[in-house]
Parts: C-alpha cells; sequence; structure tokens
C-alpha cells in the first residue's frame, strides 16, 4: 500500500506532528465533520475549530469573511508566520476544508497531518481532553485568493464551452442520481445527478484504507484516467465543498497542478438551481 | 489517554455498504458508522462495551439509512 512521502511543506506525518506538538512556532488544529469528536480527546495541544460556525459565514452561505478568519486566527494563537497542522476525521474532510481557506487568505504555511484522526487514533497516540487557551496572536489576512474558488458563473462557462474539467468527487450514487445525499444523511437538493461533462472520480480513491493519501504516481494515474493532467485547468465539486477541497488538496498541492479550483456551491447549489442542465447517469 | 482497541470493518446494512470504527477511551467505547462510498460518518454511539457501542450505533444507522430515497437514474 503505497503512500506519498509525507514530509513535503504541505503534508506530515503523524510522527512529524507527534515530534513538534510543543514547538513555539507550529500550532495544531483539529477540524472534524463530527464536531462532537475534539471533545472526547485531542491531540495534545490542539484546538478545535467547529465548521459550522468558525469556518462558515453563519448568515450567508460564504465562507468566513476576512474580519472573523482574522478574528479565528487571532484567538487560536495563529500569526501569520505561525505553521499551522490540520487534521480532523473522516479522511480530512473538514481539514483540507480549512486549509482550502487559509491558501484564499494567504497563509504562508499550513499543512495537513496524513490519516487524520483516524490514523492518530488507531497508531494509539495520546489524546488530551484540556482545551488549550493560547495567548492571542496578531493576525492580518491577505487579499482573498479566488484563483482557487470557482463561483457559478465560471462553472456554467465551463459547461458550455469546455474550459475546464469537471470532477465529481461524490460518491457513484450520488453521481447518477440514485440518491441525492451520501446515504444517512439529509438530503439537500431537488435533483439528483451531475454537472453535464463532468467526470466522476470519488474523493476516497486518492486515500489509503488508513486515511493516508496514496503515492503520487497511483494519484496522477487515477486522475489521469479521466483526461485531467497538469495542464488541465480543474473544477473540483461534491455536495458543499468540503469533500472537493480535499480532491482540490491532492491535484493542486499533492501533484502540483496548476489551475485547480473549488466550487463549494457544489451539487447544493446545482442541484438546486431552475433549469440548470443535469446529466444522468 | 490513548484510544484502545481500534477497529474498523466494512459490512452490508439493510443493501448499503457501510463501515464500522470502534475504538475505547478510558472505560468507555466510542463506535461510528459511516456510509461505505461517500465516506461520510452519519451514526455514532457510545457503550460501556464495544457490543453495546456497535449495537446501538447500527440501530441509528438503520434508522437513518431508511429513510435515504433511491431514484431512478435514466433522464426518463
Amino acid at each position: 500500500m503505497p503512500t506519498v512521502t509525507a514530509s513535503s511543506d504541505v503534508l506530515v506525518s503523524t510522527d512529524w506532528a507527534s515530534q513538534h506538538l510543543t514547538a513555539a512556532t507550529t500550532r495544531v488544529v483539529e477540524v472534524d465533520v463530527d464536531t462532537s469528536a475534539y471533545d472526547q480527546g485531542h491531540v495534545p495541544g490542539a484546538i478545535g475549530w467547529n465548521w459550522t460556525t468558525e469556518l462558515c459565514d453563519t448568515l450567508v452561505r460564504d465562507i468566513i469573511p476576512a474580519d472573523k478568519f482574522e478574528s479565528l486566527m487571532s484567538r487560536s494563537g495563529i500569526g501569520n508566520d505561525t505553521t499551522v497542522v490540520l487534521y480532523g476525521d473522516n479522511n480530512n474532510w473538514f481539514a483540507a476544508w480549512a486549509f482550502w481557506q487559509m491558501k484564499i487568505y494567504g497563509h504562508r504555511d499550513v499543512r495537513i497531518m496524513n490519516g487524520g484522526r483516524k490514523k492518530w487514533l488507531a497508531e494509539g497516540r495520546p489524546l488530551d481532553t484540556q482545551k488549550p487557551s493560547p495567548a492571542a496572536a496578531t493576525y492580518k489576512a491577505h487579499a482573498p485568493d479566488l484563483s482557487i474558488r470557482a463561483f457559478l458563473p465560471e462553472v456554467q462557462e465551463a459547461v458550455k464551452s469546455h474550459s475546464a474539467a469537471l470532477v465529481d468527487v461524490r460518491s457513484p450514487q450520488e453521481f447518477t442520481g440514485e440518491i441525492l445525499a451520501p446515504s444517512g444523511l439529509p438530503e439537500t437538493c431537488q435533483r439528483g445527478g451531475h454537472i453535464p461533462g463532468a467526470k466522476s472520480v470519488p474523493w476516497g480513491k486518492a486515500c489509503n484504507e488508513d486515511g493516508t493519501f496514496k503515492s503520487n504516481a497511483d494519484l496522477e494515474q487515477l486522475y489521469g484516467a479521466v483526461g485531467v493532467t497538469p495542464d488541465t485547468p480543474v473544477i473540483a465539486y461534491c455536495r458543499i465543498g468540503e469533500r472537493s477541497s480535499h480532491t482540490w488538496f491532492v491535484l493542486k498541492h499533492l501533484l502540483g497542478y496548476k489551475d485547480v479550483k473549488n466550487y463549494d456551491g457544489s451539487w447544493t447549489e446545482w442541484g438546486n438551481l431552475v433549469g440548470a442542465p443535469v446529466e444522468k447517469p | 489517554m490513548q484510544a484502545e482497541e481500534f477497529t474498523h470493518r466494512t459490512q452490508e446494512l439493510d443493501g448499503w455498504e457501510i463501515i464500522v470504527e470502534t475504538y475505547r477511551l478510558g472505560e468507555t467505547y466510542f463506535t461510528t458508522i459511516s456510509s461505505a462510498d461517500a465516506g461520510a460518518r452519519f451514526a455514532r454511539a457510545e457503550g460501556a462495551s464495544r457490543d453495546e457501542a456497535e449495537r446501538a450505533a447500527i440501530e441509528k444507522a438503520a434508522h437513518w439509512l431508511d429513510r435515504t430515497r433511491r431514484f431512478p437514474t435514466t433522464n426518463e
């Protein structure tokens, strides 16, 4: 089961994380789908972010605005030069979501712990229930980098002119329209299917069973099989944008593909649009 | 504290493939259920034993899976 070497500038191993937990220049942050998981026990010294309240605008459907992002960083003890290590459950779904937002606001050194919470638990590494209270830091967000975010008009243009490859990272059953949301989760769209022309590459195909990422060679083969190559402009989407931020991370930061965007409106936007074309299966 | 007795298995539940993960923290067992295809966690439970935690989580999972509708996959 080959994995990428977790020593790049965006990916660290559980070993590396365990050796840097107390480094003054490093802050470890847990971001879970299950917002109660952090309280059960977390990597010692890690702070927890709640994606539903701290990584989304709670009024408008949008990512966190710049002023709230700065406030989140500040109270998390994160300065502009801090090395941030993100990890979480579900193979780092929302860790990738947080990574993507940190890159939008220009944070220089942010990394993901390969294998996430699952690997840390499976390896029997220490857990803590104490919540740290870091000293507030000064933080200044950069102007948002929207070259890594796709909005609806760009996706519509991609459908018309094939200006970008659309990669649907949801499950095959969501792609075909057999189900409207992952089994067991609430339906949040009116129609099932996929954006016309999109290729199905479920996000999980990028991972090994232990939650780590597959080797770069395997990943290149996976995406190359649907015509996604280093120079292909790519727009990844899922249901609400977190699974596709995982695929965006793989394509943009593990494989280094040039032009990769996350369409966070995703199927809950497209599948609810009146008159939007839908393809099945 | 550390997670102990971590287990991971795939099984079928009411026609859906699910992933069951269980571990023990102190005296409490925690079980989470995810859909195998989507990888989305949708049920969790805890208990004083592995059996108790897994039974409760699977019961919740069955409840949610029962509400998942399936649609035709053709354009008609």
